[in-house]
């Protein structure tokens, strides 16, 4: 069931993309085609360049070949319509700041100047910080000090940072990394209601499925040099994952419904997969 | 008050003044991004600095401006990784200039000890006598421009201190704030070592900011907090200096010290662990 995405519907699209860094290709002909609304994760063993692919499609960094268009617009020209949370950073524990301000500069905070704490538009824009740390549940830890919330409070923290602008695209590179695991199927289902209820289209970096397959629309698989998209039935195949490794991969189904992937190059890694049954 | 029928005394509450607002100011900013002990190396080269001017027979105050700026625009050349966080091999550098500053202000004051020995320990340790009319006046001015400068970076730069790659990622540019802060914060430390003496230097640029900040984690009231402390300190210390025979540089670290001390016992006191009732939301 696969709708026809045109150029401008696309959250995000990558036709045969490349991108070479200091003269090493990186990956190449990556085609992604990723439509508003949608749940895409982007996985693959460390070093492959997930990363990459996330400045990429934020135009952080170029092509070599091919293109990148997000919302409609080159790559790097959707600024404030796209949430960005980095590669998970932590606050030191000694920061004396409030998740609220950290949130806060989500709204404002590359404007030149001192902040006026008065005055219409601090009320709009304090009003709708109240909004999303509302909806990610971060009330009744917003006024504390961020170094010393817990990591998965923190990265509630900063997806209602990057959703202050009201964004059309999330982007999050390995926000589950480094979470206990209760920690990462709430931030997933976070993501995924996010994702429902709001529109806001979720690409999400991971190198573990499990916690988050049960939610998603479509997966981007990474290999050494290669990619493969798609639903996560269609990709997380012994026939696709074994080309696109080029080493026999087996994708074993278990009794229980989860998928075992036998033979990846790095250590052998087990997927739940509860959309293909 | 019978102390400000002497010029010097005015004089020095007025330095002091305008010192306590930029250090506080400048600290505050200094301590949330942990570059402490680039403030404490900015303020060492201050000393080699003052020497020279001596030595030159040029204004002090340049000598401390000219090593301060100088010496801030070389530790922000230092090449940072990518996620502009190289901390170690930043301090390495910062190490390696304070060294060298030492050493060239050491030389200087062997070389012509005869009249520097004089000076040496106001240098050092900080005075209240010296500060001329004139001296006031460029305090005022260079303060005023820094100040000036801070207030329209003052939201990148928190952005950039507080998440750097966010900031950058949303077109903060992360590097050039830094250098610009570290000049600011070269002009802090050279005001403030001519009250306080380049040694006790961190007793404005530091202890304010430690205070108000284990005081609250609301930014702006723990700025504003900071520059409260910092202006009680230089005029108790001032005030104290006067009626006493020791020096304002022990006084102003003192006063300092006891706001530290009594601000992190009161933040100890209120985060204490408690029994039950642990969970309280608002």
């Amino acid at each position: 069931m696969m709708k026809t995405a045109t150029m401008v519907d696309a959250a995000v699209r990558f036709d045969r993309a490349a991108v070479a860094l200091g003269g090493r290709t990186i990956w190449s002909d990556v085609s992604l085609t990723m439509r508003p609304g949608e749940f895409v994760a982007v996985l693959g063993p460390n070093g492959v360049g997930k990363s990459t692919l996330v400045k990429a499609a934020l135009g952080l960094v170029p092509v070599s070949a091919g293109s990148v268009t997000v919302l409609g617009r080159p790559a790097g020209q959707a600024g404030r319509e796209i949430g960005y949370l980095p590669q998970r950073r932590s606050f030191d524990q000694g920061l004396r700041v409030r998740g609220v301000d950290v949130v806060r500069l989500g709204s404002d905070g590359e404007r030149w100047g001192v902040p006026v704490p008065w005055g219409p538009s601090r009320r709009a824009a304090s009003h709708r910080i109240a909004e999303v740390i509302d909806l990610v549940g971060a009330t009744g830890f917003a006024a504390m000090p961020i170094g010393q919330v817990s990591g998965g409070e923190q990265q509630r923290l900063l997806i209602a940072q990057a959703l202050v602008r009201r964004p059309r695209l999330l982007v999050l590179d390995e926000p589950l990394d480094s979470l206990d695991l209760p920690s990462q199927v709430a931030v997933a289902a976070l993501l995924s209601r996010i994702c429902r209820d709001q529109g806001v289209a979720v690409m999400l970096v991971a190198h573990d499925v499990n916690p988050i397959l049960p939610y998603l629309d479509r997966v981007a698989y990474l290999a050494h040099g290669g990619a493969a998209c798609g639903t996560p039935g269609d990709v997380i195949t012994s026939r696709t994952l074994t080309a696109l490794y080029g080493t026999p991969i087996e994708v074993l189904r278990a009794s229980d419904g989860r998928l075992v992937v036998v033979g990846e190059p790095e250590a052998p890694a087990r997927h739940a997969d509860r959309h293909a049954r | 008050m019978a102390i400000f029928q002497f010029t010097f005394m005015v004089n020095a509450y007025r330095a002091g003044t305008i010192v306590a607002v930029l250090a506080g100011a400048l600290g505050w900013f200094m301590v949330l991004r942990r570059q402490s002990f680039a403030g404490h190396t900015l303020a060492l080269v201050s000393f080699p600095g003052a020497a020279a001017a001596i030595f030159l027979g040029i204004s002090v105050t340049i000598g401390y401006f000219a090593a301060a700026i100088t010496a801030a625009l070389v530790i922000a050349a230092v090449p940072r990784s990518l996620g502009g966080r190289a901390r170690s091999s930043e301090s390495a550098v910062i190490g390696t200039v304070q060294a060298f500053a030492l050493a060239c202000g050491a030389l200087l004051v062997s070389l012509y000890g005869g009249f520097l020995s004089a000076l040496t320990t106001n240098l050092l340790f900080g005075s209240l006598l010296g500060i001329s009319a004139s001296q006031v006046l460029v305090l005022l001015g260079a303060a005023v421009a820094a100040l000036a400068a801070l207030a329209g970076i003052a939201r990148p730069l928190f952005f950039a201190t507080v998440d750097p790659d966010v900031a950058e990622a949303r077109g903060v540019r992360v590097r050039a704030l830094s250098a610009l802060f570290l000049v600011l914060l070269g002009c802090a430390a050279a005001e403030a070592s001519q009250i306080t003496g380049v040694l006790l230097v961190f007793a404005l640029l530091v202890m304010p900011a430690a205070a108000a900040q284990r005081l609250t984690a609301r930014p702006a009231l723990s700025f504003v907090l900071t520059i409260a402390i910092a202006l009680v300190t230089v005029w108790l210390a001032l005030l104290l200096a006067y009626y006493s025979i020791y020096p304002v540089g022990f006084w102003l670290s003192t006063v300092g010290f006891g706001g530290f001390v009594l601000a992190t016992g009161w933040r100890a006191w209120t985060d204490r662990p408690r029994p039950v009732a642990a969970e309280v939301t608002t």
